[in-house]
């Protein structure tokens, strides 16, 4: 399927397919990424404030990744961009437009299993499709072209505990990039896999996001995912936001002889310790 | 695997029931009297012969439709309210300063003691009876339901919501789905509070049904009677849970069974398979490398 489209799936399936065959036609890979802005933002809940006074700006079709110890409120990062938390102070914006609560143009994938347990990988899939209104056939025949993206198609009709936690977290992503999301916000999505597996995942990830041009916010706690990962990566620490990097070489495994990137991981692995 | 076949369970099962009736008719037709007395008792030959003679009678089936027909009438309108009010006190701080108390200061009251409310209340008997049912089942429905939804996994609902799912969306794809386990518990409960309570409403002010002809056995003295109504209320309250149970678990197939454990379990007791006990580990890891490279 095509995912180049910019056209929003609630103009209805039958426009969506004539336009993406359009756009595929004609445009280069038109920018379906969006632009989240934090201007001097408090996170948290009322009673615990995880972050204070964060500056970020994260570009359309950006890959940031965030890192941080963990309980330094990384997770309170993502849910405020989700919109399940609202700031405490401070502006959370989506293109200039104050983000009121969560949205479809906005996908989460959870660390941990938010598959709906009593639906197969596929209606799983199919749900948010159904939600934007998709008729049946459309939104199953989506469902299994995404799920086949992901190397799922023979375990479509699994329910999720009868696969792997890697295969889990394969349905998530495939769930989360159906409807053709602006931005996709990941919270750990790899951290309860195994290196291998992870390693497996992060390729698939880079695979599946290209073309999407979503903007995608991954946070995680694993430094070489973050520097493998990110366009640029935001180093979080003792309530702060305190230093975004650019990643020189993103996505490329062999960037580990280059010596900035040597030194940026050294100044990551010591931010962190500190 | 050392498991029981199903034939062998069902075999034992009928086995426990004849054994339970061959006890009676021997206490019985031997007119035991050893403190406990069962020479008063109708033997199991007794009974046998007064439920063949009900089954023949016109009175046997209208008061088990009667019964029925209350029972069901109570228990799915008990189902449908105790289902409501339960996710509604669990999701809506509202619904649960309304309700709340109004429901625990009610809830500690046989439903049995609603007689009296029963016959003020409602033009009927029939009426009444249904009442009562209902009342029954509803607290034990409504408490699991509570619970249930309240204990769902927060994760479920924010990811609907992240799809822009909103609350109609959410009730029915993630709170109801995931509540069903629980709320069955509370169903399976409910239905056999509600047997007690229709069959104890008819006994005080029922026309027709099966607690009333039992109860009108026992005042004309007809023993074998009293056990034909005893029986019909104990295989009449067997098929009702079962079938709530069958559909529970229809429902809810896609919860992770643990059918599997009791086999996997049973064979390190095997004594010739002591030995190796060391590389039983080892011999697990072929399993999980191959699950990782589906990954």
């Amino acid at each position: 399927m095509s995912t180049s489209s910019d056209t929003r799936a609630s103009t209805g399936p039958a426009t969506a397919a004539t336009a993406a065959t359009a756009a595929t036609g004609n445009e280069p890979v038109p920018v379906r990424g969006t632009r989240l802005t934090l201007r001097s933002a408090t996170l948290g809940r009322p009673d615990s404030t995880a972050l204070t006074d964060v500056d970020l700006d994260v570009a359309p079709g950006e890959i940031l990744t965030v890192v941080g110890s963990s309980g330094c409120g990384k997770s309170t990062l993502l849910r405020t961009l989700a919109g399940l938390l609202p700031a405490l102070a401070g502006a959370v914006e989506q293109d200039g437009q104050r983000i009121e609560g969560p949205a479809a143009t906005r996908a989460l994938v959870f660390q941990e299993d938010a598959l709906l347990p009593w639906r197969t990988l596929r209606a799983n899939v199919e749900l948010p499709l159904a939600i934007q209104g998709l008729a049946r056939a459309e939104r199953r025949r989506q469902a299994e072209s995404w799920l086949e993206r992901v190397g799922l198609a023979d375990r479509s009709g699994q329910l999720p505990h009868r696969v792997s936690g890697g295969q889990r977290q394969r349905a998530q992503l495939a769930r989360a990039l159906a409807p053709r999301p602006r931005a996709v916000l990941m919270d750990e999505p790899f951290g309860a896999l195994d290196a291998q597996t992870r390693a497996g995942m992060q390729d698939l990830l880079v695979e599946v996001l290209h073309g999407t041009g979503a903007t995608v916010v991954f946070v995680t706690h694993d430094v070489d995912e973050a520097l493998f990962l990110g366009d640029r990566v935001a180093l979080l620490g003792s309530g702060r936001l305190t230093a975004v990097r650019e990643v020189p070489r993103p996505r490329d495994r062999t960037a580990h002889d280059d010596p900035a990137w040597v030194a940026l991981r050294r100044e990551v692995l010591t931010s962190l310790s500190t | 695997m050392s498991g029981r076949t199903g034939a062998a369970r069902y075999a034992l099962r009928a086995a426990s029931l004849t054994t339970a009736l061959v006890a009676w008719q021997l206490l019985t037709s031997l007119d035991v009297d050893l403190w406990l007395r069962f020479s008063q008792f109708p033997t199991v030959a007794d009974v046998a012969r007064a439920f063949g003679e009900r089954l023949g009678g016109d009175d046997y089936w209208t008061d088990l439709t009667d019964s029925l027909t209350r029972i069901l009438t109570g228990f799915l309108l008990a189902a449908v309210m105790g289902i409501a009010t339960g996710v509604a006190v669990a999701r809506s701080r509202l619904a649960e300063d309304l309700l709340g108390p109004l429901l625990e200061v009610v809830r500690p009251i046989p439903a049995i003691a609603l007689v009296p409310v029963a016959i003020l209340l409602f033009p009927s008997n029939e009426q009444g009876i249904v009442f009562i049912t209902c009342a029954a089942a509803f607290f034990p429905v409504m408490v699991s339901t509570r619970h249930a939804v309240r204990a769902l996994t927060p994760v479920w609902e924010e990811a609907v919501r992240t799809m822009g799912g909103g609350r109609g969306r959410i009730l029915a794809t993630v709170v109801l789905p995931g509540a069903l386990p629980g709320i069955f518990g509370g169903l399976s409960v409910g239905i056999g509070v509600s047997w007690i309570c229709v069959i104890s409403a008819e006994m005080i002010s029922g026309q027709y049904g099966v607690g009333y002809r039992t109860w009108q056995d026992y005042t004309v003295v007809d023993y074998p009677g009293v056990f034909v109504g005893m029986v019909t209320i104990g295989i009449l309250g067997w098929l009702t849970s079962t079938a709530v149970e069958l559909l529970g678990r229809r429902l809810t197939r896609w919860l992770p069974r643990t059918s599997y454990v009791p086999g996997t379990r049973a064979r390190p007791r095997t004594p010739g398979r002591a030995a190796p006990a060391g590389p039983a580990p080892t011999a697990v890891r072929p399993e999980e490398a191959r699950d990782e490279h589906l990954v």
